[in-house]
């Protein structure tokens, strides 16, 4: 069960990386595109609490978090096209 | 530790090491459309992988089925979100990278920004 730990180590160091592209990006879309990303990561992190404390609803929250996560980057694009968001 | 957990564990760690290098390239690559393609692809196929290795590793069917339901999601909704994003930052103005050798969005780009001008 330690293996799990490293796992989980190398999926921090990514939510890492992707903060920092989101703290320095240049530009709106930078930071947009590291938001998008991290939402991705998120959700195999979740996974990993469902492997290593066997209850069931992690998944759930990890099927939440992608819903959210992609509205979210299809409200964040159609800011950035310059669109209202009921357009 | 029985053979599932085994090959899961395996699945698990092939995702997290695509996981990390797709987000190596969010961070060394040189302009908004190379970070995007390299962290999608690789964020995408990593995050699948854990979470079929979450659905072989526990062998438990509660899980393994919203597992495997989840990664089908993620499968069709990254690659559009991503689609979006690019889109969304070209019309914004994000320029391209300058040893980039094609751009044949810009015709398109425009009549897309004319319309977008006549709304407001």
């Amino acid at each position: 069960m330690t293996f799990i730990y490293f796992i989980a180590g190398l999926l921090a160091a990514s939510c890492f990386m992707c903060l920092y592209r989101i703290g320095h990006g240049p530009t709106a879309s930078d930071r947009s595109v590291a938001i998008d990303i991290f939402g991705t990561v998120v959700v195999g992190f979740v996974c990993l609490s469902a492997i290593l404390l066997r209850k069931d609803f992690y998944i759930n929250l990890a099927i939440a978090w992608a819903l959210v996560s992609f509205i979210g980057t299809l409200a964040l694009s159609k800011h950035l096209e310059g669109r209202k968001f009921d357009e | 530790m029985s053979s599932n957990m085994i090959v899961g564990y395996i699945f698990v760690t092939v995702g997290a090491i695509f996981d990390f290098f797709g987000c190596i390239g969010l961070v060394r690559l040189p302009d908004v459309y190379n970070r995007l393609q390299a962290a999608t692809k690789c964020v995408t196929l990593g995050t699948i992988f854990i979470l079929v290795g979450t659905a072989v590793a526990t062998a438990d069917p509660a899980i393994a089925i919203k597992a495997v339901l989840c990664a089908i999601f993620v499968l069709i909704t990254s690659p559009t979100g991503a689609h979006a994003l690019a889109r969304g930052s070209y019309i914004s103005g994000v320029k391209l990278w300058e040893k980039s050798v094609a751009d044949k969005f810009k015709d398109r780009a425009e009549e897309i920004k004319s319309q977008v001008g006549e709304a407001r």
